[in-house]
């Protein structure tokens, strides 16, 4: 298939110095909305965005230079570094689970499972309303001291009237849950790529005598890796920008003692409850910096474990 | 029996490959010919594997439906009651919640809807155009514009969000919807653009090049020709943006700060806040009605959803 491609691309090279640009002005109709987003509301802001992240601003006084402080002052700020480390928490550790999880029922699913469009909707369910404050808000009675989580370990003999919520050890762990609840989007992806895999290569495989954990290891697993990869870049960068969830189970405070204060929601307190905007903003690149950190180290490692149709 | 369990889930619409695929499929066959116990491994290794799943679907759904049950049931039992049998059903819970907060709910979901309207007119419209100038017209810079949307899909929006408030602040418009859906007409939801663009790439040129034969222009040929053609990514591209703007609670929470404004989000949000031990019932039957358009867009929208997950993911 790459060389398919290559293949195309070659032709399309070839073809290249023909097409001139001849629809620029028909381009510029079609494109004339993005175009103007894209100035003013995208890059626009940015520039300016990256601006008073070297002020101090509150929207009130104009914006007074301060060079690095912003920056400065957010290695020293404990409640930034604080943010930072329970963002990671929950990132490093929701995100493969939720994957695996999704794997793991896409391959059970896949494997002909009766119901399967009963099961598939049935997983995708809380995807989708996952992001809403109503299940933000169910996840902090079901986790609550008399909620049904404590209900649910109650038949197994285990008695705690804890809330999971109100204590700053596992309240973090309680909007890990809800991020790998939502495991059936990733798993409607893995379904329609594992449909793609030719089934002769399992019947080879068979015939070889490989069993059914060989076959997903030799088989399933590096030719759906573009996928698992794809899922895996994108779900790094928005879980790194988990808000909702965090906001509604702590009121807003990321309480308790900072332990659910994600780093977005540590960034709306400093910007629009303190009106820090230039610390704010320096924030907001900060994160940037480190979601394109995260995904260029997913891009290296990529390499050992991502298999490319060759 | 086995064999007939598979086969009838090989039969099954969603599958485009369907029959036996793995050594068990196969295992089966030599089954007939006296390796009964081993077939017979296997079928209770498939009744486990059914038990499983639907052990997990019944625990992931479990918490929904018992929400949907408490907020039928008096405030006494809520938290002493875990099942989901509800024998006498309370409507008390939704008068009260539909009344609890300034306005009525209904007020609420009006503005969601107002909102949710207009941003799937606007992504429907202002994107499919980009697309069709990215998959389709020859133009300067198209590759360094093409690459630039993309990777806007990346970029946290946060480090956007404080100068439009800016922006939107100086310009008088907090609270009021233009923030919420002016970027909507201005195709800055560069996740539909490329499903736009991947779905326009799928098409073939013959119909352009005929129609363009014909003397149609480009705006004839998106409008009348391509654009009725794109409709199951159209289905796509509205099914999530209703999801994704009825969910929404960042930039509503930002924008919209005055009651009569409030959408469904912040107006649950309110609800937590004024929460005292009385009003779990009214907040619980409110979520649930936040939660309806939800449950009927997932039910006639799904097959647009798996269609959009599975090209935008896919690839």
């Amino acid at each position: 298939m790459s060389s398919f491609s290559e293949f195309g691309s070659l032709v399309k090279n070839r073809h290249k110095p023909k097409d001139k640009p001849t629809d620029t002005k028909v381009a510029l109709g079609f494109l004339a909305p993005w175009l103007i987003g894209a100035v003013c509301l995208s890059l626009i802001p940015m520039l300016y965005s990256l601006v008073i992240s070297f002020t101090k601003y509150n929207m009130i006084k104009p914006p007074q230079f301060v060079g690095l402080m912003n920056y400065r002052h957010m290695l020293a700020d404990p409640r930034f570094l604080n943010s930072l480390a329970v963002t990671l928490t929950y990132v490093i550790i929701s995100v493969p689970l939720q994957l695996v999880a999704a794997l793991a029922l896409a391959v059970l699913l896949d494997r002909g499972m009766r119901g399967l469009s009963f099961y598939r909707s049935a997983f995708y369910l809380p995807s989708m309303l996952g992001g809403s404050v109503a299940v933000a808000v169910l996840w902090k009675m079901v986790f609550g001291s008399d909620g049904l989580f404590n209900a649910f370990l109650g038949l197994f003999g285990i008695d705690t009237s804890m809330s999971w919520i109100a204590n700053p050890d596992t309240a973090n762990w309680t909007l890990i849950a809800l991020h790998i609840w939502q495991f059936g989007s990733p798993m409607v992806i893995f379904l329609a790529g594992l449909r793609q895999i030719p089934r002769e290569l399992y019947e080879a495989a068979s015939v070889d005598g490989a069993g059914t954990w060989r076959q997903f290891r030799s088989i399933t697993l590096p030719m759906l890796s573009p996928i698992i990869f794809f899922n895996l870049v994108m779900s790094v960068i928005n879980s790194f920008q988990t808000f909702t969830q965090a906001y509604v189970v702590s009121g807003g405070t990321g309480g308790p003692s900072d332990s659910t204060l994600f780093y977005t929601l540590y960034l709306y307190q400093q910007g629009f409850a303190s009106l820090r905007m230039g610390y704010a903003s320096a924030l907001a690149w900060i994160m940037v910096v480190i979601v394109a950190v995260l995904t260029g180290i997913n891009f290296a490692l990529s390499k050992f474990w991502v298999h490319y149709d060759d | 029996m086995k064999r007939r369990a598979r086969l009838r889930s090989g039969a099954k619409r969603t599958r485009t490959q369907s029959g036996p695929r793995s050594a068990v499929d196969l295992g089966s066959g030599a089954g007939m010919n006296g390796n009964r116990s081993r077939a017979i491994a296997r079928t209770v290794g498939s009744v486990i594997k059914q038990i499983v799943v639907l052990l997990l679907a019944i625990v992931m759904l479990y918490p929904i439906l018992w929400m949907i049950a408490s907020s039928l049931r008096p405030q006494s039992e809520i938290f002493t009651n875990m099942g989901l049998v509800v024998t006498h059903p309370v409507w008390q819970n939704y008068v009260a919640g539909w009344n609890a907060l300034s306005y009525p709910f209904g007020r609420y979901i009006l503005n969601s809807l107002i909102i949710v309207v207009f941003a799937i007119i606007g992504n429907i419209l202002t994107c499919s155009m980009a697309a069709y100038a990215f998959a389709r017209l020859n133009f300067r810079f198209r590759g360094v514009l093409f690459g630039f949307m993309l990777l806007m899909l990346m970029v946290p929006i946060h480090v956007i969000v404080i100068p439009q408030y800016i922006m939107w602040n100086s310009l008088h418009l907090i609270n009021t919807f233009v923030p919420l859906i002016l970027p909507k007409f201005l195709a800055m939801d560069g996740f539909f653009t490329f499903l736009f663009y991947q779905f326009l790439r799928g098409l073939p040129h013959d119909l352009d090049e005929a129609a363009k034969l014909d003397g149609a222009g480009h705006i004839r040929i998106f409008f009348q020709i391509l654009l009725p053609l794109m409709k199951p990514a159209i289905g796509t591209c509205a099914v999530f943006t209703f999801i994704w703007t009825w969910n929404d609670f960042f930039s509503q929470l930002l924008y919209l700060t005055k009651p009569d404004m409030y959408t469904v989000p912040i107006a649950l949000r309110t609800f937590i806040d004024a929460q005292s031990q009385s009003s779990y019932g009214p907040m619980f039957a409110m979520s649930v009605v936040s939660l309806i358009p939800l449950f009927l867009v997932f039910t006639f929208g799904q097959k647009y959803l798996v269609q959009g997950i599975a090209t935008t993911g896919g690839k």
